[in-house]
């Protein structure tokens, strides 16, 4: 039922490795590659949650126009690792290729007569051209990779200058990963009929565009918004946001003349220490974040509870990861958004941030402080795995110099001086938000920060009506929010009245699977979320078209709840497509998600009200 | 951490001290402990510390967790920020307040309950990270907000108000201190107000953080007969270990009282401890030695004082090199490296 095309950057290829063995290397050369010729171009590394010895792919998909969600269609594989042979064998297109290690009999039961198969000696070829055992195996990646250089037609000076760049002063190590280069280039072109039917051509789409993963972006949003104090625990996948943290801060923020750094990261001894670290230096004026997955989340949920009711400013880069429990912890899923939503006990509610992108992980992470300081609250950063660990083509970060950062409502020595008494909650500006002060500026300004129960003065209440007007503000302050988080990201349909939406990293599959959507007459309008609580816009969109279908990658359609639960729309006009693998979403889950619902809906004779032209 | 606001009625010929505030002006709201309570006796040696130090009240900053031991911040100096943050997370909200501001004194109140079960893990972090903080558990044994279950920190044999006797071994926080090579140790007890304020005003001067046990009966459930830390347990099996003298820097004049054969440590910020007295062949300065005397005592001697410092330890910000100025008061201009270095930076990501 899916036609497959492939042509000229267009198409999508697979490696299947055995993790530890210095293919991600080889993998991200070609894909960095394939991005300087000028291709738009996508890789998602699907990797286990183990160092060395278990399988791992590495998916490239190149088109023209854009469209580099994760494709589920391989027209070539680059079998690499036995243990998985059968099954990656079973994953070509028909007429599709598949590129082997000749260097052992392949099974005959393994074969397909319906691909071509590429058999190409890697191992003997470096056994004869390396002499030393652990270079044997890193030069076979190299050597693949070198193969497809000459079958995919990509451009054989791009990857020297990669190389080039990679070992700069390390000649040794640049001349044998020449060699290897060379020795499978010249095996393909000798042995087959090279480039293949598909392959790259140079492009333009790529010019003002950079390679990022979402971590690193995120990492830098907190560099450039003035972050001082990180404190976090390892996890996967949030760990590079720290190391990449720890490298620009490195960089940037050692003071050149006392060699003193401006900057401190605290690995703290778990996620309740991160984020009582986080609360207690944002509580001291500082800049403030923790980056961490759904296992911390879950741990966090108390002190969360405590910054949004002392209203305590909290930056949290939740890079989410399958659930629940451990999960799966090296695949990507969208499951925390209710756990975020509605953090901790009690009647509690976040702010919520939702980047589809590395760019908008730099964005958002710049938002989040100044959103978290104006609101004086949580605000947590719902990235995910896909986004965060997998390099993306995004447009070049922009940063503007005129940016100052938004500090919230502090209290001066001076404004203190002139207030005849403070009270810590009392005098709400009009978005609910009361003057905090900072400790070690003025007597003054003292009171006593507290999770316990307390009244507009900051002092300790159990009076029911005391407490009440503290929770009630705090409701306000939150709903005013919705005018400050990223608004959504609306494409409207003319006359459609089949609503789309999606959330955070959704969104390359979502809007290919509209335009295949498209192309069999089915239009919808789109909308993506890209902050909590809701802009009135987002209601308004629901109301505006008769059925919606909410894309979002968990099994219990958490955006599809939060929806329901915070505006008035009518449950049943939302329907669910979920994805919840753990593997990036492709479109094509996408437009069989929809049809199948459309068609249901059709059997059941409710009324299917799709605009087909 | 019901308050009530204590009259602020001053007598002219109270003393003051170099900032020229009184004592009554390092006090705080009215306590709501129960009368007789071992915590107020500490919270009123910790005021009496303060102002003898002459330490400005904003630039105090009184950390918190959860429990009787954890509302005592405000009980003093009302002119000082507070934090009464979450069940046993006061070390960890303290680390990130430190590592944010460098400048302010912190004193960190916790309790066995906070400290030693919900807490411990934190706590052993804290010290590690030897973050300057003066670390008071308030140690009763007993929890008393939830109404005398026994703590941690209850000896084995010791009996609960209804009889019932512990019998899980406690965790010493001293001992345990020592293990993890916090940098200083003492013990008090909340009824020896002369021997705890120079404790405080040591551990308030001292480079790391200062872990200071002070054994404070709980007098509604834990002051009983068959208690082990009972008023009158304590003061039966109290063995004063050390007695010291605190001496600041711009105090140091030559005299030097009681010098029997007393050591003396000179602080890192060039205060001097004078030990008035310690065992035979004690030195506070050898982590090995405290540790073997400490074992050596008969179970149930409660053996106090300054124990154990270690005058040359490196703090948080010494072992990370932080900046002086504090993180929180860095002008963002020093924060953002800024369009061009973005420009530069993002060549690398192609």
């Amino acid at each position: 039922m899916h036609q497959h095309h492939s042509g000229i950057n267009d198409f999508a290829f697979k490696l299947a490795n055995v993790n530890g063995t210095g293919s991600a290397s080889a993998n991200g050369l070609l894909m960095q590659a394939i991005f300087r010729m000028g291709i738009p171009v996508s890789g998602k590394n699907l990797f286990p949650s183990n160092i060395q010895g278990l399988p791992t792919w590495y998916e490239i998909r190149v088109n023209h126009d854009g469209h580099t969600a994760r494709a589920l269609d391989y027209d070539l594989m680059i079998a690499m690792n036995a243990q998985t042979y059968a099954r990656d064998v079973q994953e070509v297109v028909p007429g599709g290729y598949l590129l082997h290690d000749s260097s052992w009999p392949l099974d005959k039961s393994l074969h397909r007569g319906d691909i071509h198969f590429l058999p190409i000696p890697l191992a003997r070829l470096c056994n004869d051209a390396f002499p030393e055992s652990r270079a044997r195996i890193l030069m076979k990646n190299i050597a693949y990779a070198g193969s497809l250089v000459a079958l995919l037609s990509i451009d054989m000076r791009i990857v020297e200058e990669l190389l080039d760049e990679r070992f700069a002063g390390k000649k040794a190590l640049r001349e044998s990963n020449l060699r290897a280069l060379q020795l499978g280039y010249n095996y393909a072109q000798e042995h087959f009929s090279c480039p293949l039917p598909f392959h790259l051509e140079k492009m333009d789409a790529n010019s003002g565009k950079i390679l990022i993963d979402g971590n690193t972006a995120a990492a830098l949003g907190c560099l450039y918004a003035g972050a001082t104090v990180a404190a976090w625990y390892p996890i996967t996948p949030a760990t590079s946001v720290m190391d990449a943290f720890r490298q620009f801060c490195e960089k940037y923020r050692r003071d050149p003349e006392s060699g003193r750094n401006n900057y401190i990261i605290l690995q703290a001894e778990d996620e309740l220490a991160a984020i009582g670290m986080v609360i207690g230096a944002s509580w001291n004026g500082a800049r403030a974040f923790t980056s961490t997955a759904g296992p911390g989340i879950s741990l966090m949920n108390e002190l969360l509870g405590l910054a949004y009711y002392s209203e305590i400013p909290a930056v949290v880069i939740d890079v989410q990861r399958v659930g629940p429990s451990t999960g799966m912890p090296t695949r990507t899923q969208q499951g925390d958004l209710l756990a975020c939503a509605y953090a901790s006990h009690g009647d509690t509610k976040h702010i919520l941030l939702f980047p589809a992108n590395p760019a908008e992980c730099f964005d958002f992470a710049v938002k989040s402080f100044d959103l978290a300081e104006r609101f004086q609250a949580p605000v947590l950063l719902l990235s995910d795995l896909d986004i965060g660990m997998n390099d993306w083509v995004v447009p070049r970060l922009a940063w503007d110099d005129s940016y100052q950062p938004d500090r919230g409502r502090v209290l001066s020595e001076q404004e203190l001086a002139r207030l005849p008494k403070f009270y810590r909650y009392f005098h709400e500006d009009e978005n609910h938000v009361a003057a905090r002060t900072l400790p070690g500026v003025d007597a003054r300004g003292a009171y006593v920060t507290r999770g316990s129960g307390h009244n507009k003065f900051g002092a300790y209440t159990e009076t029911p009506a005391e407490y009440q007007e503290v929770v009630d503000r705090l409701a306000r302050k939150q709903k005013a929010a919705a005018n400050f988080v990223p608004f959504p990201e609306v494409r409207r349909q003319e006359g459609a009245r089949l609503g789309v939406i999606s959330i955070g990293g959704c969104d390359l599959a979502v809007r290919e699977a509209l335009d295949l959507l498209a192309a069999r007459d089915i239009r919808a309008s789109y909308m993506r979320v890209r902050g909590f609580p809701f802009h009135s816009s987002v209601e308004a969109f629901l109301y505006e078209h008769d059925m919606c279908f909410i894309i979002e990658q968990n099994r219990d359609a958490q955006l599809r709840s939060l929806l329901t639960l915070e505006t008035c729309v009518p449950k049943n006009r939302l329907r669910s497509v979920l994805a919840y693998g753990g593997f990036p979403l492709s479109a094509r889950q996408v437009v069989d998600g929809i049809m199948n619902e459309l068609e249901r809906s059709e059997r059941t004779g409710r009324s299917v009200p799709v605009v087909r032209d | 951490m019901p308050s009530i606001s204590k009259p602020i009625a001053t007598h002219p010929s109270l003393q003051r001290n170099a900032l020229g505030l009184n004592i009554r002006d390092y006090e705080g709201s009215m306590s709501t402990l129960c009368a007789g309570c071992g915590h107020d006796s500490i919270t009123a040696a910790l005021v009496r510390a303060l102002w003898e130090l002459s330490l400005p009240p904003h630039l105090l900053a009184k950390m918190s967790g959860i429990g009787c031991s954890s509302k005592t911040p405000a009980y003093f100096v009302n002119g000082a920020h507070g934090f009464n943050s979450a069940h046993g997370r006061m070390p960890a909200v303290t680390t990130g307040a430190i590592a944010a501001n460098r400048d302010l004194t912190y004193i960190g109140i916790s309790g066995d309950g906070d400290s030693l079960s919900i807490g411990i893990g934190h706590m052993c972090h804290a010290i590690r990270r030897n973050v300057r903080l003066l670390y008071l558990i308030e140690n009763n044994g007993v929890y008393g907000l939830t109404k005398g279950q026994f703590s941690a920190s209850a000896d084995i044999g010791s009996k609960s108000k209804r009889g019932e006797p512990n019998e899980m071994a406690p965790i010493d926080p001293v001992l345990l201190a020592l293990s993890l090579g916090a940098s200083f140790v003492a013990r008090g007890f909340s009824g020896d107000k002369e021997q705890l304020v120079p404790i405080l005003k040591a551990a308030l001067a001292h480079n790391g953080l200062a872990l200071v046990d002070v054994i404070s009966p709980c007098v509604t459930f834990n002051d009983h007969s068959g208690s082990t830390k009972s008023y009158l347990y304590t003061r039966n099996h109290d063995l004063k270990a050390t007695e010291s003298d605190f001496v600041p820097p711009a105090q140091e004049i030559l005299a030097t009282i009681g010098q029997n054969g007393a050591t003396r440590v000179t602080m890192h910020d060039g205060s001097v401890l004078q030990f008035k007295s310690v065992p035979d062949g004690y030195n506070p300065t050898d982590r090995q030695g405290v540790v073997s005397y400490l074992m050596s005592q008969k179970p149930g001697e409660v053996v106090t004082g300054l124990l154990f410092i270690d005058p040359s330890s490196a703090d948080l910000h010494e072992m990370q090199r932080t900046s002086d100025t504090p993180l929180a008061r860095l002008p963002f201009e020093k924060l953002c490296p800024g369009s061009e270095a973005l420009d530069r930076l993002q060549q690398e990501f192609r």
